[in-house]
C-alpha cells in the first residue's frame, strides 16, 4: 500500500515539475506554431527572481511567505522579457520555424551569459552604448537627407558610441574595482532556500512526502487551471483561441492579431517564470538552470500533441510516473517470479539508464502516433 | 574589458582576421612520429629568456567547469603575484599565459600544445577534471613537458610528466571510509554518484575496501553529469536502508543542490542518514545552501578553518585581492602551494629551462602550506597531504571534526583494487619508473 502510494506520488511530483516546465513552451509552440529554445532561460530568469525577491526580503516580517512575492515577481518579469523578444525577434520570423528556432536558440546563449557576466560596470557600459546609439539616431532621423547617410551613419555612430561606452565603463571599472566589476551573480550557482515551513514534509506511515513537492503539484494544478479559465472564459482567450484556428478571418473581423501574439508569447514565457520558481525550491539555480529542463518539457509537448492543453497533462504524468517507477524499480518486486525480468528491469533502474528507458519508449511511441496523444487541427497544420 | 568586445565587432573582426593570419603563417606544429618518452631527450624551452619566465595557466574559463577552475586560476594568480613581488624566480619575473580550456577536452589539448609550441612555457598549472587531464597527458608525454595538476583525483595513474598536487585516494576516499566505518559501526552504506570516471572508479574503490574490513553496501546509483531529478533515487536509499545509514556521495556539480534540497524534504537528515561528500567544498556550500547541508560531511585536505599562521595570511591575502566575501577551498589550497613547489624546484635546478634538472630538482621539495607544514612532493610525483574531515556548520565553514597531525604519504596506485595491488610508482629511480611491482 505504502508502496503504490510512494509510486503514484513519486510519478505526480516528477510529471508536475515537467508539467510545469512544458505548459509555458505547450501554449507558445502550440498556438503560435513557434518553437521557443530560449523557454529554459526565461525558467532560469525566474529562479534568478527568486534568489533576488528572497535576498530582499531576508529581514523583513514577510521573509517566510518571500515565496508567494517570488512567483508573482517571476511572472512579470519573465513575461515582460517575453514580450521584449516577440517585439525584438520572433514577430520578424513568424511563418519560419527554422529561423525562429535558431533565433531563440541564439537568444538561450546570450542570456546565460548575461546572468554570468553581468555587474554593475556591464550595466553602465550597456546602457551609456544605448542611450548614445539610439539616441545619436533618433536625433539624425529626424534630418531630411537620413536615409542617403544611414548605412554611414549606423556604422560611425555605433563605433563612436562602442567606444565611449568603453572608456566609461572601464574608467568606472577602475576608479571604483571591485564594487563595481564584481559581478552580481557570478558563474557559481546561488542559493535559494525554501522557507521553512516548506523545508518538512507530511509524514505518512514511515514515509514523508516533501511540502515542496505537495507545493509545486499544487501550483502546477492552479497554473493548469487558470489557463483553462484565462483561454475559455476570457475576452482575450477567445480571441488567442480565433487566431489560432484561422489568422486572416479573425483579422478580417477585427481581432488585433499582432497584440494576441504578443500576449501569448508573453503569457508563456511568464509561465515559465513561474516554473523557475518552483525548480528553484527543488535544485540548482545558476545559469544552466534551463538547460536541465528544455529536454524534458519538449519531450513533454511533443508525446502530449501539440496545442492540447490535455495532452501536455496526460503525456507529464505519464512520463513522470514511468521515469519515476523505472528509475526506483518499484516494479522489481512484482516481477520476482521471472529472473529474467527481475534483471532486466534492475538493469534499468539506474537514473541513467532510466532516461535512457523512457527516450526508448517514447520514440517507440511516436512510431504508432506520430502526431502525440492528442492531436490537433491548427495554424501549425495548415501551414 | 572583454564582455564589451562582442559588440564592437569592427574592431574585433579586423583584430580577429589579423590573429588568424598570423595564425595561418606560424610554423604549424606536428606531434606526430615521436618516439617514447624515454627515449625522447628532455624538453627544453626558451621560456626563461629575457628578463621574465613564461608559465601556462590551462583551465576551463567557460563552459560548466569555469564554476569550479575560475576560482583555482584565481589562487595560481594570488602566488604568482606574491612570488613576483618577493623577487621572482631566479631574480625573474613570473608571466602567466592564461588559456580557456573551454570545459572542452580536445580544447585542453590544442591549448597544451600552443603553450608548449608556440608560447614556450616552462611550466603548465593547469586541468581539474580527470577526463582533461587524461585528454592532455599524450601531449605532456610525447613532448616530455610538464603539468601541475591541483584536484584530488581517482589515483589508478602515475605519469613522469604530471605533478599531482591533490589528494591521491588514499589520502581523502580511505581514510574517509575508515573514520565513517569507526563512527557509524555497523551502519550500511550507499554510494550516489555522478555518472563519469572520477566517481565510478571511487566506488570501485571504495566498495573494494569495504568488503575488505567488513562494511556493507546495500546499493550503488549514478545520476547522469547535470541531471536533477532525484526522487527515484531517495526513494531507492529509504528503502534499502529504512532504519538509517551512511550516504557516501560523490556527486558533482548542479545534481548536488537537487540531491541535498530533495533529501531534507523527504526526512532523511544527517541524523539517520549522515552523508559523506568528496566533492563539497566551502563554494559549493554556498551555491547549495548552508540549512540544507548542515551536519552533513565532507573530506579533504584543507579547509578555509584551518589554524595555522600560514593559512591565516593565505585566507587574508586572497580576500584582500579577490573580495571580502570569497572563500579558499581545497583544490585552491593545492593550485596555490604548487606554484610555489615548482618555483623552489627552479631555483635548486637553478635553471627553469631544463625540465628534466627541474624535475629531478622537485622531488623531495618541501613546503610549509596553509594546510600545515612538511608537504613534501614524493618520488611519486605525488605529495604527502594532512586528510581531514569537516562537518558544515552554520556559517558554510567547516568544523574539522578530524584530521592527521602529519602528513600521509600518498599511493597512486590502488591497493584495495586487484589489478593494481602490489604495484607502486617511484621516478627518482629510471629502474623503477611509473608503474612497478613491489616486493
Amino acid at each position: 500500500m505504502t508502496q503504490l502510494l510512494e509510486s503514484v506520488f513519486g510519478g505526480l511530483s516528477i510529471g508536475s515539475v515537467l508539467l510545469l516546465a512544458a505548459l509555458g513552451l505547450a501554449i507558445v509552440f502550440g498556438l503560435m506554431g513557434v518553437i521557443n529554445m530560449a523557454h529554459g532561460e526565461f525558467m532560469m530568469i525566474g529562479a534568478y527572481t527568486t534568489f533576488v525577491v528572497q535576498n530582499a526580503l531576508k529581514k523583513t516580517p514577510l521573509s517566510e511567505l518571500y515565496i508567494f512575492l517570488a512567483l508573482i515577481a517571476a511572472f512579470i518579469v519573465a513575461a515582460l522579457l517575453g514580450l521584449v523578444l516577440e517585439r525584438t525577434v520572433v514577430r520578424y520570423l513568424y511563418g519560419r520555424p527554422l529561423e525562429t528556432l535558431l533565433a531563440t536558440w541564439g537568444v538561450s546563449l546570450i542570456l546565460q551569459q548575461f546572468i554570468r557576466s553581468v555587474s554593475w560596470q556591464f550595466v553602465a557600459g550597456v546602457g551609456t552604448f544605448c542611450l548614445l546609439f539610439f539616441g545619436g539616431s533618433w536625433v539624425l532621423a529626424r534630418r531630411p537627407n537620413f536615409e542617403q547617410i544611414r548605412g554611414w551613419a549606423i556604422a560611425v555612430l555605433g563605433l563612436l558610441s562602442a567606444l565611449i561606452a568603453l572608456v566609461f565603463s572601464n574608467i568606472l571599472g577602475q576608479t571604483f574595482k571591485l564594487a563595481v566589476t564584481k559581478p552580481w551573480f557570478g558563474t557559481q550557482g546561488v542559493d535559494v532556500t525554501a522557507p521553512k515551513w516548506l523545508r518538512g514534509g507530511l509524514p505518512i506511515g514511515d514515509y514523508q512526502l516533501p511540502y515542496t513537492r505537495l507545493f509545486i503539484i499544487v501550483l502546477t494544478a492552479a497554473c493548469v487551471f487558470g489557463i483553462y479559465w484565462f483561454l475559455n472564459k476570457t475576452p482575450w482567450g477567445l480571441r488567442i483561441r480565433a487566431v489560432t484556428q484561422n489568422r486572416s478571418m479573425s483579422a478580417c473581423l477585427g481581432i488585433p492579431t499582432k497584440t494576441v501574439d504578443a500576449l501569448t508569447f508573453a503569457l508563456g514565457s511568464g509561465l515559465a517564470g513561474v516554473a523557475g520558481v518552483a525548480v528553484s525550491l527543488l535544485g540548482s539555480v545558476s545559469s544552466n538552470t534551463g538547460q536541465a529542463y528544455i529536454v524534458d518539457a519538449f519531450m513533454v509537448v511533443v508525446v502530449g500533441g501539440v496545442g492540447k492543453l490535455i495532452g501536455s497533462i496526460v503525456a507529464a504524468g505519464a512520463i513522470g510516473l514511468v521515469s519515476y517507477v523505472i528509475g526506483s524499480n518499484a516494479l522489481g518486486p512484482f516481477v520476482s517470479f521471472s529472473p529474467f525480468l527481475k534483471s532486466f528491469f534492475e538493469f534499468f533502474a539506474t537514473a541513467s539508464m532510466a532516461k535512457v528507458m523512457v527516450f526508448a519508449l517514447i520514440i517507440v511511441f511516436l512510431q504508432f502516433r506520430p502526431a502525440g496523444l492528442f492531436p490537433q487541427k491548427g495554424r501549425t497544420v495548415d501551414a | 574589458m572583454a564582455q564589451f568586445g562582442r559588440r564592437e565587432f569592427i574592431i574585433l573582426s579586423s583584430t580577429a582576421a589579423g590573429s588568424v593570419l598570423l595564425k595561418a603563417c606560424a610554423p604549424s606544429t606536428t606531434t606526430g612520429g615521436t618516439a617514447s618518452p624515454e627515449a625522447s631527450p628532455a624538453a627544453t624551452t626558451a621560456a626563461a629568456s629575457g628578463d621574465v619566465i613564461k608559465v601556462g595557466i590551462l583551465h576551463s574559463l567557460s563552459g560548466t567547469m569555469a564554476i569550479s577552475e575560475k576560482s583555482v586560476v584565481d589562487a595560481e594568480q594570488l602566488a604568482i603575484e606574491e612570488i613576483n613581488e618577493a623577487g621572482g624566480v631566479l631574480g625573474k619575473k613570473i608571466e602567466a599565459i592564461v588559456e580557456d580550456g573551454a570545459s572542452d577536452w580536445p580544447t585542453f589539448n590544442e591549448k597544451a600544445k600552443k603553450l608548449i609550441d608556440q608560447d614556450k612555457v616552462a611550466t603548465i598549472f593547469g586541468c581539474w577534471t580527470s577526463a582533461s587531464r587524461k585528454a592532455v597527458l599524450p601531449t605532456f608525454e610525447s613532448k616530455n613537458h610538464m603539468l601541475w595538476y591541483p584536484v584530488q583525483y581517482e589515483g589508478q595513474e602515475c605519469s613522469k610528466n604530471i605533478f599531482y598536487t591533490g589528494a591521491a585516494p588514499n589520502q581523502q576516499i580511505e581514510p574517509s571510509v575508515d573514520w565513517l566505518l569507526k563512527k557509524y559501526k555497523g551502519q550500511p552504506f550507499f554510494l550516489v554518484g555522478s555518472d563519469y570516471v572520477f566517481p565510478r572508479t571511487a566506488n570501485t574503490i571504495i566498495k573494494a575496501q569495504l568488503a575488505a574490513k567488513g562494511g556493507k553496501v546495500v546499493g550503488e546509483d549514478y545520476i547522469p553529469l547535470g541531471g536533477t531529478e532525484v526522487t527515484p533515487i531517495i526513494s531507492k536509499i529509504k528503502a534499502a536502508m529504512p532504519n538509517g545509514g551512511i550516504i557516501y556521495n560523490s556527486l558533482n556539480g548542479d545534481s548536488n543542490v537537487a540531491f541535498f534540497k530533495q533529501l531534507q524534504g523527504a526526512g532523511m537528515g544527517p541524523d539517520k542518514y549522515p552523508s559523506m561528500s568528496v566533492s563539497i567544498a566551502e563554494e559549493e556550500v554556498r551555491a547549495i545552501g548552508v540549512e540544507y547541508l548542515k551536519g552533513h560531511y565532507a573530506a579533504w585536505n584543507y579547509f578555509q578553518t584551518v589554524e595555522n599562521p600560514v593559512n591565516e595570511k593565505f585566507v587574508a591575502a586572497f580576500k584582500k585581492k579577490y573580495g571580502e566575501d570569497r572563500v579558499v577551498n581545497d583544490p585552491m589550497e593545492a593550485a596555490y602551494i604548487m606554484v610555489y613547489l615548482w618555483k623552489q624546484a627552479v631555483e635548486k635546478a637553478k635553471t627553469a629551462d631544463d625540465l628534466e634538472k627541474v624535475r629531478v630538482a622537485a622531488l623531495g621539495q618541501k613546503i610549509d602550506a596553509p594546510e600545515g607544514p612538511g608537504v613534501t612532493m614524493e618520488n611519486n610525483h605525488h605529495i604527502s597531504k594532512y586528510v581531514r574531515i569537516g562537518e558544515v556548520r552554520d556559517d558554510g565553514l567547516f568544523e574539522i571534526v578530524y584530521a592527521t597531525d602529519k602528513p600521509v604519504k600518498p599511493i597512486p596506485w590502488n591497493q584495495f583494487v586487484k589489478e593494481t595491488k602490489g604495484y607502486s610508482c617511484d621516478w627518482s629511480d629510471p629502474a623503477k619508473g611509473g608503474k612497478y611491482k613491489m616486493t
